[in-house]
């Protein structure tokens, strides 16, 4: 039986029945990965014996009855967070050789509920791009058709979950880099709420955007693993104090007396027809499971990705400053003063995504500048943000398309920043906003490969938006298909 | 507006990079273009909205100033590029 394939809830029933251990898990993951990783490319580290070590630990908690709710399933991990003794490079040369003396609260958390690690996957350089080709170490590839983009900056996290060289794994979303993957490669993603998961030793991109969330095969999954990672942390003053509901529950319920709005915005010019189609079908299925459907608007959406390209690098620009070749990270041995130290380093060990951000993020916030990008930007997210508060008065969740197109070919689009910046466009806003928002997978191009639903909720409603996700998904039922020539 | 690469170059330093001829002139260029797209921010006028400095609304969040353990400073010099045991080394500054 191909153990990988299956999904976390399946996996624990017939741990906890005993039909199977879990270093038998772990080893038949590991082939999988052997089998196919030369192809897929998602994993940075890998950590075969640490993960074996781990699944003999969850065996003996799962005879004495003691095992946590993840206990035994192994887990991919997105190289931004930090993991304690594992290397963590946040796909940067800079810090290639950088090993943690601390675990991320999210992986505190994962590691408490029983999860193995296996090892940390590929991403963007510092989270920052949409394909996962800015990682230092060579791009991971989209399982479905290896000539194409996995999506980014998850993407290790979205390929090596839809290639099963995981059960599941965690990733970040800074502009869409858990959804977007996620769509690309057909499984589930969700970037929390801001506030809802713990941020601390998630190495910082963009503050007040940066937010960890689930990559997994359902969205039963999902919610399992959102009941893990959830909560407050005094070591993030940005988490926030509520309760953490039993997410799954919320999955047992209809759409009866549900309202989906259709924001008119997303369905922009240049949306590929095939991404409509597959899209429509989502809705419609929505529908079918008792939504009532309305047309809703956003009218600043449009102005999300200059208000982003903005404040992400300007924020950027300050969290990178830490990269300084002296605490940690490259330094550039052949400099003589400070000075040249800090200017060696960065400019080796840093790849041109991360140095145009920076420069980017430099120059808005630079003497005389500030006032018109940042400041400027500050106050059209204030608008972008009412938007939704205006639409969650009359609706209760939001469906769209994630991404306008499907996966392109690796290479297609990398000598061209702003065509790329532009492709978040759908992805953004919750960011900005600060509001929760999933990928489920609804359909496939005619070239077979993946396409996601949106599914958008406001402030801490992970609940509805689970649970519209869970009944899209009953509906489609295609989250089991996987891709047939890897 | 146009971006020099003079301009770039004076970023660059402040942001601590190197940049060669041609990645300035790149940048000069992408940077343009970049500013040149988010310049439609000023299509709406803003002169009554705040600006957001966080995503969800939240108030200070304090906390006891008590002592807790902290990294030991082996674990805390374990990553330096250059370190004496006690402290990170740097060249001579002053």
């Amino acid at each position: 039986m191909s153990l990988h394939r299956l999904t976390i809830h399946e996996l624990r029933e017939m741990l906890d029945g005993r039909q199977v251990s879990a270093v038998e898990l772990t080893r038949d993951v590991l082939q999988r990965i052997e089998k196919v990783e030369d192809r897929v490319k998602a994993y940075i580290t890998l950590d075969p014996e640490g993960a074996l070590k781990r699944a003999e630990a969850s065996d003996a908690e799962l005879k004495k009855g003691t095992g946590g709710p993840l206990c035994g399933i192994p887990f991919s991990i997105k190289d931004v967070l930090c993991t304690d003794g594992m290397r963590t490079t946040c796909g940067s040369r800079i810090l290639e050789n950088f090993v943690p003396p601390y675990d991320a609260t999210a992986i505190v958390k994962l590691k408490a509920a029983g999860a193995v690690l296996l090892g940390k996957v590929s991403m963007d350089e510092f989270a920052m791009g949409s394909t996962s080709e800015n990682c230092a170490f060579g791009p991971p590839r989209n399982p479905w058709d290896t000539e194409y983009i996995c999506g980014g900056s998850s993407g290790g996290s979205a390929a090596s979950v839809a290639a099963d060289e995981c059960i599941a794994s965690l990733g970040t979303d800074t502009g869409g880099s858990i959804r977007q993957p996620a769509s690309h490669c057909g499984v589930v993603g969700l970037k929390p709420t801001y506030g809802r998961v713990s941020r601390y030793g998630l190495v910082a991109f963009a503050s007040s955007l940066d937010q960890a969330g689930p990559l997994t095969k359902d969205v039963t999954d999902c919610a399992l693993m959102m009941n893990v990672i959830s909560g407050h942390d005094a070591k993030d003053s940005t988490s926030v104090d509520q309760k953490v509901p039993d997410y799954r529950i919320a999955l047992t319920e209809g759409l009866q007396g549900t309202k989906v709005g259709i924001p008119r915005e997303y369905f922009i010019k240049g949306l590929d027809p095939e991404v409509e189609t597959a899209v429509r079908q989502g809705i419609n299925s929505l529908r079918e499971a008792g939504a009532e459907i309305v047309e809703v608007s956003l009218p600043h959406n449009d102005y999300c990705v200059a208000v982003y390209y903005i404040v992400a690098p300007a924020e950027a620009s300050s969290n990178l400053a830490r990269y300084d070749g002296v605490r940690y990270g490259f330094r550039d041995r052949s400099s003589d003063t400070l000075l040249d130290i800090y200017k060696n380093s960065r400019s080796f060990g840093f790849g041109d995504e991360v140095k145009r951000r920076i420069i980017i993020g430099t120059y808005a916030l630079s003497s005389g500048y500030y006032d018109a990008y940042y400041k400027k930007a500050s106050q059209v997210r204030t608008l972008i943000t009412e938007d939704f508060k205006k639409v969650f008065e009359t609706c209760d969740v939001l469906a769209s398309p994630v991404t306008p197109t499907p996966a392109w070919k690796l290479a297609e689009k990398i000598d061209d920043p702003l065509s790329l910046y532009l492709s978040d466009i759908l992805t953004i806003s919750a960011n900005l906003a600060g509001i929760p928002g999933i990928s489920v997978p609804c359909g496939f191009s005619s070239a077979g490969l993946p396409i996601g639903l949106q599914i958008q909720a406001s402030h801490f409603q992970e609940e509805k938006l689970l649970r519209a996700a869970y009944n899209l998904e009953q509906r489609m039922n295609i989250s089991h298909l996987r891709p047939k020539n890897l | 507006m146009k971006i020099t690469p003079q301009e770039i170059s004076h970023v660059a330093n402040l942001a601590r990079l190197h940049l060669s001829r041609e990645e300035t002139e790149a940048m000069a260029l992408q940077l343009d273009e970049i500013l040149t797209y988010v310049a439609k921010l000023n299509e709406l006028d803003t002169r009554s909205v705040p600006p957001t400095t966080h995503a969800i609304s939240i108030v200070n969040a304090f906390r006891k100033d008590e002592v807790k353990p902290s990294l030991p400073r082996d674990k805390a010099l374990a990553n330096g590029p250059k370190q004496n045991g006690e402290a990170f080394v740097v060249p001579r500054v002053i």
